[in-house]
């Protein structure tokens, strides 16, 4: 980015990719998955006290068709899984995916019949958070980790984003 | 009391009672299959046996009859527990009862799900926590805890038969508002899913709605999105090994879970916690159940539009999860009681922390009032919304809140004291009408309520020792772990082993912030659990669901939902 403070307008020069990208850092709209426990510590970074809104992603959207980040918090099971495919899929690009804590990390301590051990095993995640459940500020961590991945992002649709990875 | 009941019961029924056997303080008889029915209506109707709690199934694959199926019932008026138990072995059925209970109806679709115990006449006998492309049925002991099942897709819970019988049933309703249907036909009506990815359910919970226009004709709930086989879990690992577990099934409230869980063990151990643990049991167990009704109230307010009440009543919750934070560690998910004790005091300086917390949220609770006492608004959307009368709660299953808000003083920490709960003088707060304002309006008296009893413990903490002196069940302090060898085998024993628990059943419950919050224990003798089942309040509750809301508006089933609490955690466990 170049100011030139000595032309009578006022201009600046920008490219077009660093434009988009500062504008879509500050306006995450986050869809929360909220299954289980890391949905009640994601109320916690929407409340007052730690104000996900000073980050620009306030703006809590249920409808995949508006929101551009997904938050999974919690544990899916083998019966959440198709959902959460169908919602992720529902999602516009350009999308980007936390998965909050050790369940949707890795299943976490739930080693059985039902829970899925990662929720990377049904779709493509950006940033994992540790935690059982992460606290507030390790989320907001995980915030900043997003935008500083959406700036170096050039123009592309995130199937380019995770290249190696089939999409079925 | 719950001994003259064995005795009556024997008078009538004779030799049709196979056995009766005592312990723990509960009485168990056991029945035959074709005299269930007969025995459950007779307690219902001439015993005062209003509601059955949890119909618990096990699996003894030694045996010939392989399966038990054991029906909890609870009279509050005379307050006495008894346990009716039969026998059965694959391909035998059993009589349903939900003729009886209406709370049958899901308890016995668990049983059959988990342990493939058939019902006769039951209603829907379908799959409830696992998804419906399940095999095999996880609960029994030769299911591997591994072994994941893949669901390809989402169930459809109605068919076009569901769908022409609804239309049959709407022609000619009279909803609220607009006057009568004319003639609906299935096309008319619109399919639509609350669930399970809605900012309304606060959790993974799905209903499915056959609406026309705004009304809802017919609903159907659908659960297990978060099973987490806190039950086989409970088998895999050993006794103490289990608390962080219960930490997550109502994860709003973790430290009332980890306190009941203890207490059941300890029960089944033959051994009591110390009063000064009781008396932090209490401090905490009050402090959950705060913040507990706390998200319940402000997520209730949120989805009918109330959205500056979710910010008053959620900085109290921060200020308290700081506490519980420099206490245990962790805000949600704490892990602090141990089986015979607590795993370490209060730190300095909490007694005047809390005091100062409690005020403040009193403050809160007191903003939120004055918004929400006479607003017009709010009254009209839950004054007389999701009402539910005092007999349907009991057949229900209603425990806690909910089952107050209908009028009824029934709480267990009078009726059955635990933790030394008799000691404290506080009122039970309880409603009129049973809706979702009642609801609503007898959480926010119980924070007052449970903020009188923390003062009373705070005042009155006794001094003497946290853990009880018996170390087969409580691991030793650490300088006789690290400087004698007793102390390292005991450590050892106890960490590997598991604690040594004496063969047999036990059920340990207290009011957990929804209601009931029990744990049916069976042992056979070993680290490990052969059984754990878990009573979760919002279980029987929600399977009311649908009922009150058919034939109402969508934003009357938003605003019920929010009020009965339903913890998915603790709902599919």
């Amino acid at each position: 980015m170049a100011v030139d403070l000595e032309s009578p307008s006022n201009y600046l020069t920008t490219r077009l990719r660093q434009a988009v990208n500062w504008g879509r850092k500050y306006s995450l709209w986050p869809l929360p998955f909220g299954v289980a426990c890391c949905a009640i510590e994601f109320m916690s970074t929407v409340s007052s006290y730690n104000d996900i809104s000073r980050f620009g992603a306030e703006l809590v959207r249920f409808s995949p068709r508006q929101s551009d980040m997904m938050i999974i918090a919690g544990t899916i099971s083998y019966k959440q899984a198709p959902i959460l495919k169908t919602i992720y899929e529902q999602m516009a690009e350009p999308k980007w995916v936390i998965a909050m804590g050790a369940c949707a990390s890795s299943g976490g301590f739930y080693n059985n019949y039902s829970t899925l051990q990662g929720a990377d095993h049904v779709i493509p995640v950006d940033v994992y958070v540790a935690g059982c459940p992460p606290t507030p500020e390790n989320l907001l961590f995980a915030l900043t980790q997003i935008q500083a991945k959406v700036e170096k992002e050039g123009l592309v649709p995130s199937a380019d984003r995770h290249p190696g990875r089939v999409e079925a | 009391m719950s001994q003259k009941l064995v005795e009556k019961l024997q008078q009538e029924f004779g030799a049709d009672i196979l056995a009766v056997s005592s312990q723990h303080g509960d009485e168990t008889v056991t029945v035959g299959k074709d005299k269930l029915l007969a025995v459950l209506s007779h307690l219902r109707d001439r015993e005062g046996c209003e509601q059955l709690s949890d119909v618990v199934g096990v699996h003894y694959p030694d045996r010939d009859e392989e399966f038990e199926v054991n029906y909890l019932l609870r009279s509050w008026q005379n307050n006495s527990r008894l346990r009716v138990r039969v026998s059965t072995t694959e391909g035998e059925a059993i009589p349903s009862t939900t003729g009886i209970y209406k709370s049958a109806d899901w308890h016995e679709r668990e049983v059959y799900d988990l342990f493939g115990v058939d019902f006769a006449d039951h209603p829907d006998l379908r799959r409830i926590l696992c998804h419906h492309e399940f095999e095999g049925h996880a609960l029994r002991k030769d299911y591997p805890i591994e072994q994941g099942q893949e669901c390809s897709r989402p169930e459809h819970l109605f068919n076009d038969e569901d769908i022409a019988r609804a239309a049959r049933r709407a022609s000619g309703m009279e909803p609220e508002v607009g006057g009568a249907f004319d003639e609906v036909h299935p096309s008319d009506l619109l399919t639509v899913n609350l669930g399970p990815s809605h900012p309304a359910t606060h959790g993974a919970l799905r209903v499915e709605c056959l609406l026309d226009g705004e009304n809802i004709i017919e609903a159907k709930s659908e659960i297990g999105y978060i099973h987490r086989c806190f039950e086989k879990e409970a088998e895999d690992h050993t006794w103490a090994q289990v608390m962080p577990y219960t930490d997550r099934l109502n994860y709003c409230s973790a430290m009332a879970n980890n306190a009941i869980y203890a207490m059941a063990v300890e029960k089944m151990c033959g051994v009591e916690a110390t009063p000064r643990a009781n008396a932090i049991r209490v401090i905490v167990s009050e402090l959950s159940r705060i913040i507990d009704h706390l998200v319940c109230v402000c997520a209730n307010l949120v989805d009918i539009g109330a959205l500056t009440n979710y910010w008053y009543l959620y900085n109290s919750r921060e200020s308290i999860y700081e506490c519980l934070e420099a206490l245990c560690g962790s805000r949600l998910t704490t892990n602090y009681a141990r089986i015979g004790g607590m795993s370490h005091d209060l730190y300095d300086g909490f007694e005047a922390e809390v005091r100062q917390k409690l005020d403040d949220m009193l403050v809160g609770n007191n903003d939120v009032m004055k918004l929400i006492a006479r607003n017009r608004i709010f009254l009209d959307r839950t004054v007389g919304v999701g009402a539910i009368s005092q007999e349907d709660a009991l057949s229900f299953g209603y425990t806690g809140p909910c089952l107050r808000a209908t009028g009824l003083a029934h709480d267990l920490r009078k009726s059955s004291p635990y933790f030394g709960y008799e000691q404290y003088d506080f009122e039970i707060p309880t409603g009129l009408d049973g809706d979702s304002h009642d609801r609503i309006m007898v959480r926010m008296a119980e924070m007052v309520q449970s903020r009188s009893i923390i003062l009373q413990a705070l005042d009155n903490l006794p001094d003497g020792p946290l853990n009880i002196d018996d170390h087969s069940v409580i691991i030793p302090p650490k300088e006789k772990v690290y400087n004698t060898i007793e102390g390292a085998m005991n450590q050892f024993k106890l960490v590997y082993e598991g604690i040594q628990v004496p063969k047999g059943e036990g059920y340990g419950f207290g009011e957990g912030a929804n209601g009931e919050l029990g744990f049916f224990c069976v042992s056979d003798g070993t680290g490990h659990a052969y059984r754990i089942k878990v009573r979760p309040p919002c279980f029987p509750i929600f399977s009311s669901f649908t009922s009150l809301v058919q034939g109402r508006m969508i934003p009357d089933a938003i605003a019920t939902l929010g009020s009965l609490n339903i913890i998915a955690g603790e709902l599919d466990r």
